[in-house]
């Protein structure tokens, strides 16, 4: 019975090392799985051109991205722009200021706006944004807009990364020591000092961090950005134009990209992309959130 | 007043102004999910698949598209809970603490998650396309199993990280060997947190539609197998709203309400249980 039980040993170990350390492969494969199929239009055309240039007329093999990633630093750094400040804001107040009742609250509703599906941030572009921004914010600039726009899905992008933003921040600033402030208060600063000369000067590189995970998150939404952001293939003009981001090319165009050549090549170019900024940007960001003690 | 007094005002305004922006965000997108949505729903909505025309506003209902998103998220989440547990059991039992691979495989999965679902939605379609099958309800399972695996692995590894060590080393000087100290004692204790990861994950995989694009296809039949394609709920949403007709469009207000409701029933669930059950553990 001893020996079965160690053959069982050994075979459950064994095994559960060979999933553990496929799974720590799994980043590269799906890099390599992407890089191998757009590997037919990397041949074909020079990245320069392929990155830069602005003509998309797949039919005739013109495969130009230039206008999709202006669309995706359109509505990223928008989203950034009016997402970081109140993120960064409420982190402060629910880390330094809030009672225990208002942090009760705002846990779960933090918890619950995160765990909102993208479609339905959607539908609620499409429903509240849409007509907001059609019927009041472009007349009140005198133009005229569809209001399937930057500034709709920089808006719904937002409301997306604030909850991962709060949740790194809050992280971050928990994890400055209690002594610090408490040494800060006891010399007279006030709270806001202690905040602002103690707590942000040591938590700056971490909500750095924080930040960059949300810019990320928003370059990699898909569903909700397809819905509001209008897909005009043209790099856009201003807040009040249409954009195209990659993700919404890749999702938009996956039926027919087998009837044209190249084409399935160009959008897993687009996805490898796309994975590749994730990449990079996630790393950045975990290896300081690492060097701050493992906050996860 | 002095300025100092001055500027903490100011902050503490702007901040307790963020929150409430933030609170205000939430409940309007609550507010009009059901406004539009509940007007919309019916019985019929729920418990009918389409029947011919339904795109065009004819008679019909979303339940093709609902038992779809429960077959493809029970499926994603069980495959990668099965993947899940065994890999953070070894991070946090077979290696020893500080361990450089657990380090690289602890990192590997915070990167992971990271990732768009759209991106693993596009390799899921190269594998797919690779093994020469097509788009069903089993290659939904498997592409959105990876999608929801880093956010598995990071949940449960958080919590058995704080199964104190003295507990390993008792398992381990009683005679039992690593597997028997993973799976008796470290799987148990840590049983709340598996929970609470799992109906996460069962949030996330019901709600994922940029994944599920590529693989599982789409179609108005109730799936009976996993070789057939499956339609569910966030992209028979954005396949609703992207009719020109009012009557298809109110359908997909109704389908995002079900699915809101869904989606936040799990994860109250989600909060309870994990309460619930950390009673049985040795702290």
């Amino acid at each position: 019975m001893a020996s079965l039980r160690k053959i069982k040993e050994r075979l459950t170990c064994s095994a559960m090392m060979m999933l553990t350390i496929a799974s720590g492969l799994l980043l590269f494969v799906i890099s390599l799985g992407l890089l191998l199929r757009s590997r037919e239009i990397l041949e074909m055309k020079p990245i320069m051109e392929l990155l830069t240039s602005s003509v998309w007329k797949p039919g005739r093999g013109e495969f130009g991205f230039w206008p999709f990633i202006a669309g995706s630093l359109w509505v990223t750094l928008l989203s950034a722009l009016l997402a970081v400040p109140v993120s960064l804001l409420c982190a402060v107040y629910l880390s330094e200021y809030a009672s225990r009742t208002v942090r009760a609250i705002a846990g779960p509703v933090l918890d619950m706006l995160s765990g909102i599906p993208s479609v339905v941030f959607g539908i609620w572009g499409v429903l509240a944004l849409v007509p907001l921004v059609k019927d009041y914010i472009a007349p009140m600039t005198g133009r005229f807009s569809s209001g399937y726009t930057v500034l709709t899905a920089g808006i719904v992008l937002a409301v997306m990364i604030v909850p991962l933003i709060v949740h790194v921040a809050l992280s971050v600033l928990r994890s400055v020591g209690n002594d610090l402030r408490d040494a800060s208060l006891s010399v007279g600063a006030t709270r806001w000092q202690t905040v602002k000369l103690v707590v942000l000067r040591k938590a700056v590189p971490g909500l750095a961090a924080a930040v960059v995970l949300g810019i990320s998150r928003a370059f990699g939404e898909t569903m909700a950005v397809i819905m509001v952001a209008g897909n005009v293939a043209k790099a856009p003009k201003g807040l009040l134009s249409p954009a195209y981001p990659l993700p919404a090319l890749i999702a938009n165009n996956y039926g027919e990209m087998l009837s044209i050549p190249l084409y399935d090549s160009a959008l897993m170019f687009a996805a490898f992309l796309l994975l590749a900024v994730v990449i990079i940007f996630n790393i950045a960001a975990r290896l300081i959130l690492k060097k701050m003690e493992n906050i996860r | 007043m002095n300025w100092r007094k001055i500027e903490e005002e100011f902050f503490l305004v702007m901040m307790r102004l963020a929150s409430l922006l933030i609170l205000a965000a939430f409940l309007a997108i609550m507010g009009t999910v059901i406004y539009y949505g509940l007007p919309a729903l019916s019985w019929e909505m729920i418990f009918s698949a389409p029947k011919g025309g339904f795109y065009l506003g004819k008679e019909g209902g979303v339940a093709n598209a609902i038992v779809g998103t429960f077959y493809l998220a029970c499926g994603a989440t069980i495959v990668s809970l099965i993947i899940g547990l065994p890999v953070t059991l070894v991070l946090n039992v077979f290696l020893k603490r500080g361990s450089k691979l657990a380090e690289f495989i602890r990192f590997s999965f915070d990167v992971l998650w990271g990732v768009p679902s759209i991106v693993y939605g596009a390799f899921g379609f190269t594998l797919m396309l690779y093994m020469g099958m097509r788009a069903s309800l089993l290659w939904g399972i498997i592409t959105v199993a990876l999608v929801v695996l880093p956010a598995m692995c990071r949940a449960i590894d958080e919590v058995m990280r704080m199964i104190p060590g003295e507990l390993q080393d008792a398992s381990l000087s009683v005679g039992a060997n690593k597997c028997e100290t993973a799976f008796k004692v470290f799987a148990r204790q840590a049983l709340p947190g598996i929970v609470t990861a799992t109906l996460i994950s069962f949030g996330r995989a019901a709600g994922d539609a940029a994944a599920v694009l590529f693989t599982t296809g789409f179609t108005d039949a109730v799936p009976t197998s996993l070789a057939e394609p499956a339609a569910t709920l966030p992209l028979a949403i954005f396949f609703q709203l992207g009719t020109p007709f009012p009557e298809v469009q109110q359908r997909a207000y109704a389908s995002a309400l079900i699915l809101t409701a869904l989606i936040l029933l799990v994860s109250i669930a989600a909060r309870l249980t994990g309460s619930r059950l950390s009673k049985y553990v040795i702290k």
